[in-house]
């Protein structure tokens, strides 16, 4: 049967080098023809292009990938497949993965942020687990221009609509804004899901003769080659191709995330595999669920479902519509599972079967258009990239910035209207952060605290990362990054379990790009070791640039952690007139990288300031084992803007203020040293508190009744009126986006 | 008593409103929007959510639910029908409220907690507060209550107007948050009681809502025996 | 004075779940002739400028610049000479 459609032949596509706009090398294209012994058809060369993109293949990030600590006492599944699994006891398990949406966000910046909440969160339930809640980790470009406004308004509503319509609770995040992002924007997404241990599933294409089952949405020209198009660069001159845009469905995503959670808790036995179509849609999830499983596949392409007239095989697999799973079903058990998706009004296609060949082939109007070996397909080549050490690191100038105080309430007063540091509640409020009912601890907090119905257990959750820091410490920069995720997790009273992550860089081929990756990712695993939190599974954003400059190094890490008792949730917020307040941890001149040297000379310069791994461990485990024991209050963790930021957050939201006896510099007072807490105790509790501490432990004031911040230092002493503080921190991101 | 929460596609409070009622003597049963028959129920819920993704008008198209007609017949029976948020919507689209809710007012979803007054607390969804003001939850995008002058003066003659908004968040008419048919046995209202049952979640002013309609459950229950 | 009348729809390659599910609510209503649903938005705005050239040119801007995202979304518009005493 002759086909319909008309396509390059192999002989063209060698010589006028087609694959080369679809991001293959000709030195991959050559290994291709020597490892086939006859040149790839048109569909084929389009799969290999696909699975040996970065996006897919990760053959330019391995090598840092691989480095990765992954293991532990709870890890039920590491990195590898949709998302990571932690055991928490009573044979339930906490299932969690971030992914980056920054190309198509910056394109469309709606239906990106929108499609990257469905499919990370169909990573979430391909697992067979119900998930619960959302988090966002967003960068923009400094606001002072409208398209950097449109960008925010329109990737806020992105994530509402997709995630307030699905009805899991977007719960946490964080959102920071400097001009390395004004051209690539960042739009990380973190899903957690809650799995019975006896529903996990993975994607894996077991046993010959199963059926692989298509189910959701049918299948257009949506997205084709979203996977290259996330491994290539911006530009000024590029408007972009614009077939990578999707739009997304929620609707009938949450028909299809019900009935897939639905089948894999009621026939256990008979899901065999579960993966959604993401990236390099039905190409990237058959062939994968097969080389996990060392099967091969056979697809019949006339039987996908199709939305549109015509198309051809090359673009039913590379297509990225949304909302689309792929299901490996125990032969003989088809049409018991196709029923459940019929009750829910999805289509669900037997579309090809397991074989036991490693063969990776597909037909179509009769005819065999790809036949592959499944081991090949699915491993690029890996690259070892040549890595220097930027000059801007080797010549850091070694002093820390000293900034200059003239007026401590005024720098105070800019530091709480820095958009960075301000209150986003005029960004989240747009986000359901209740449906479900399990939340305790909302968006606002250092981490985001759901209840587990039925149990005495809560999970904390949040996002950190401070790109200043990696910037000028690619190293140390990503192990603060950690920490500040853990002390966020432990200021909620919960104890830190893992981490997944979204290794957000430039373009990994220039030397100084691929160094920063590989410090950073050695810094996430120095410290995720020293705090027993695995790497569980993550992605990485390459390529983020533009006009040839990189992004900050920017590894978002998404931290959960695990409350044994739900009595020890805490929040930030000071609760009594008349505690005490303490400051764990030293503090030193750490201005390089932080907010007050950014507000005070408009840069971000020198050489980063020190990290203690050994005193944030310490600090973390004293301020866990006294919120444990009942006798704090409220516990908040030192961030940007440092002390006399953090101590005004704590009265907000609440009548309270405080009076606090400084033993350092006014400038200090906005230090960002790492490995600090401010933690509020009852005087009566106050023998016990201390006793869980051994150094680092100073008492530096009082709540009071009165609303007033009253800082002494050793140079001056400072009234702020609270709700004038209050005011300003609350309404600066606010005035600024209108 | 026997309480139906219906579930439509794209619904998606309806596990909350299910667990909060299991917390009063009261068995909910979560009843697909594709069942045709009600009579085994006391009292009907339809929860929050984005039935068919509230893609034509919220509530535009689960009108035309088979389950639609069975509300029709309880109705008529006189039983209680609760119509939260996304059911609110859907009740209006159906006729079985007066009104309509629109676009916020500045348009965008918004969570947050809201402070309401009570204006008739002899309702059967409002008799067991003991206080004039309560907070509670909102998420929507579409709760700007729109109704016309004639009818909301004919809401107001006939006590059909429950719940106002202290400090109005979308535009509402009047401040309307919740409002009765004229027989007073359907209700419909933006806020969320179903979220403000639990003291961890830290609000409990949803409580005296669901004790209302037990009471007046009860209270029929025995007029009944009487 | 102009009155333009301008419909913004989904390009064909991009998916509609809109009108997808308007489509399937008019089939369990029984209207099962109906084969495709598209839904778009429709604007009218009238323009105080009597040279149709003129108004042309500037339909066409503010669509492709404001109207439409040009990444998934196309336009179509009509005018209509309105008597400036209107």
């Amino acid at each position: 049967m002759t086909p319909t459609y008309h396509e390059p032949t192999p002989a063209e596509i060698k010589t006028a080098k087609l694959y080369l706009p679809w991001g293959l090398t000709t030195q991959e294209y050559d290994l291709i023809t020597t490892k086939l012994k006859r040149l790839p058809n048109y569909t084929e060369t389009g799969l290999f292009a696909a699975m040996w993109s970065e996006h897919c293949s990760y053959k330019k990030s391995k090598p840092v990938l691989r480095r990765f600590w992954s293991q532990n006492e709870r890890v039920l599944q590491g990195p590898g497949e949709g998302a990571g699994i932690l055991d928490i006891g009573d044979n339930q398990a906490v299932v969690f993965k971030a992914e980056s949406h920054n190309h198509p966000s910056a394109v469309e910046p709606y239906e990106g942020a929108a499609t990257g909440v469905g499919g990370i969160l169909r990573d979430i339930f391909s697992m067979g687990a119900q998930p619960i809640a959302l988090l966002d980790s967003l960068r923009f470009g400094e606001i002072n221009d409208a398209h950097t406004k449109y960008l925010i308004n329109e990737i806020v509503a992105g994530i509402a609509g997709y995630g307030n319509a699905i009805g899991i609770p977007t719960v946490g995040g964080d959102t920071a804004f400097d001009d390395t992002y004004a051209g690539n924007p960042l739009v990380n997404v973190m899903a957690v899901g809650l799995l019975d241990q006896a529903a996990m599933k993975v994607g894996q294409a077991k046993g010959a003769d199963n059926a692989i089952i298509y189910v959701g949405a049918k299948t257009g020209r949506d997205g084709i080659h979203g996977a290259t198009f996330a491994s290539a660069a911006f530009s000024d001159e590029a408007h972009v191709d614009r077939s990578a845009v999707q739009v997304g469905d929620p609707f009938t995503e949450k028909l299809v995330m019900d009935a897939t959670i639905e089948i894999a808790t009621k026939y256990p036995e008979l899901v065999i595999g579960i993966q959604d179509m993401g990236a390099a849609g039905l190409v990237s999830s058959s062939a994968e669920m097969a080389a996990k499983a060392k099967m091969g596949v056979n697809l019949n392409l006339d039987l996908v479902p199709q939305r549109e007239t015509n198309m051809t095989p090359y673009e039913l697999m590379l297509s990225e519509s949304q909302e689309r799973m792929l299901l490996v079903i125990k032969k003989g058990a088809e049409q018991k599972i196709i029923a459940v998706f019929a009750r829910y009004g999805l289509d669900a296609v037997v579309i090809g079967r397991v074989t036991a060949d490693e063969r990776y082939r597909l037909t179509f109007q009769a005819k065999t258009v790809a036949d592959l070996d499944v081991q090949f397909l699915t491993h690029a080549p890996n690259y070892q990239l040549p890595s220097v050490k930027p000059t801007r690191l080797i010549q850091a100038n070694p002093h820390q910035y000293q900034p200059v105080i003239t007026d401590f309430k005024t720098t105070l007063l800019s530091l709480l209207a820095q958009p960075t540091i301000a209150s986003k509640a005029s960004l989240y409020q747009h986000f359901d952060s209740m449906v479900r009912t399990n939340t305790v601890v909302g968006p606002g907090s250092d981490a985001a605290v759901l209840r587990i119905r039925d149990t005495k257990k809560a999970l904390a959750m949040t996002t950190d990362v401070n790109g200043r820091y990696l910037y000028l410490d690619p190293f140390n920069g990503a192990q603060m990054a950690v920490a500040e995720a853990a002390r966020n997790i432990i200021a909620a009273g919960a104890e830190p379990i893992g981490i997944t992550d979204c290794l957000n860089f430039g373009n990994p081929d220039k030397p100084e790009v691929y160094y920063e990756l590989t410090q950073a990712g050695a810094g996430i695993t120095a410290f995720a070791k020293a705090i027993n939190t695995p790497v569980i599974s993550g992605n990485v954003s390459l390529y983020n640039e533009y006009n040839d400059e990189a992004i900050y190094p920017t590894p978002m890490i998404g931290m959960v952690g695990l409350h044994t008792d739900v009595a020890h949730i805490t929040t930030q917020s000071f609760k009594n007139a008349g505690d005490l307040i303490y400051l764990v941890g030293q503090t030193t001149d750490a201005f390089n990288g932080s907010e007050i040297q950014k507000l005070e000379t408009g840069q971000i310069t020198g050489a980063l300031f020190g990290f203690d791994a050994q005193q944030e461990v310490t600090n973390q485990q004293g301020v866990l084992a006294a919120i444990r024991g009942g006798v704090v209050n409220s516990a908040h963790d030192l961030a940007e803007g440092g002390l006399a930021v953090a101590l005004a957050e704590a009265t907000f939201g609440t009548a309270l203020g405080f009076t606090v006896n400084f033993n350092g510099t006014d400038a200090q007072l906005f230090s960002e040293t790492q490995g600090r807490f401010i933690i509020s105790v009852d005087p009566a509790n106050q023998a016990t508190f201390e006793s869980y501490f051994s150094a680092d432990l100073t008492q530096i004031g009082t709540v009071t009744a009165t609303r007033q911040l009253v800082f002494n230092t050793k140079l001056s002493t400072t009234e702020i009126d609270q709700k004038t503080a209050y005011q300003t921190w609350k309404d600066a991101l606010k005035w600024r986006l209108k | 008593m026997k309480a139906a929460v219906i579930s439509f596609p794209g619904s998606n409070c309806d596990y909350d409103m299910y667990y909060a009622l299991k917390n009063w003597q009261i068995t909910p049963t979560i009843v697909p929007a594709s069942v045709t028959d009600l009579t085994a129920y006391d009292v009907i819920f339809l929860p929050g959510g984005f039935s068919y993704g509230d893609y034509l008008r919220t509530g535009a198209i689960a009108q035309f639910s088979p389950i639609m007609q069975a509300l029709q017949t309880a109705n008529a029976a006189g039983k209680l029908i609760i119509g939260i948020c996304n059911g609110f919507q859907i009740l209006t689209e159906a006729g079985l409220l007066p009104g309509t809710l629109q676009t916020n007012q500045n348009p965008g979803f918004i969570c947050t907690t809201t402070a309401l007054h009570i204006v008739n607390s002899t309702s059967a969804f409002s008799s067991a507060y003991q206080k004039t003001d309560i907070n509670l939850p909102i998420a929507h995008g579409e709760g700007n209550y729109y109704i016309d002058d004639e009818q909301l003066s004919q809401l107001k003659a006939n006590n059909q107007i429950i719940f106002t908004y202290n400090d109005n968040p979308n535009g509402s008419v009047a401040n309307i948050a919740g409002v009765t048919n004229v027989a007073g046995n359907v209700f419909g209202m933006m806020p969320h009681p179903e979220r403000a049952v639990e003291t961890i979640l830290n609000n409990t002013d949803g409580q005296a809502f669901f004790t209302s309609i037990i009471n007046f459950l009860n209270q029929k229950t025995e007029a009944v025996k009487a | 004075m102009y009155l333009a009348k301008i419909y913004v729809t989904y390009k064909p390659s991009i998916l509609d779940p809109k009108g997808e599910t308007v489509k399937d609510a008019l089939h369990r209503l029984d209207y099962q002739a109906v084969s495709d649903v598209v839904m778009g938005k429709y604007f009218e705005i009238k323009i105080a400028n009597d040279n149709e050239s003129d108004v042309r040119k500037m339909v066409e801007a503010f669509s492709q610049q404001l109207l439409i995202n040009v990444n998934m979304e196309v336009f179509r518009y009509e005018l209509i000479a309105l008597s400036t005493a209107v």
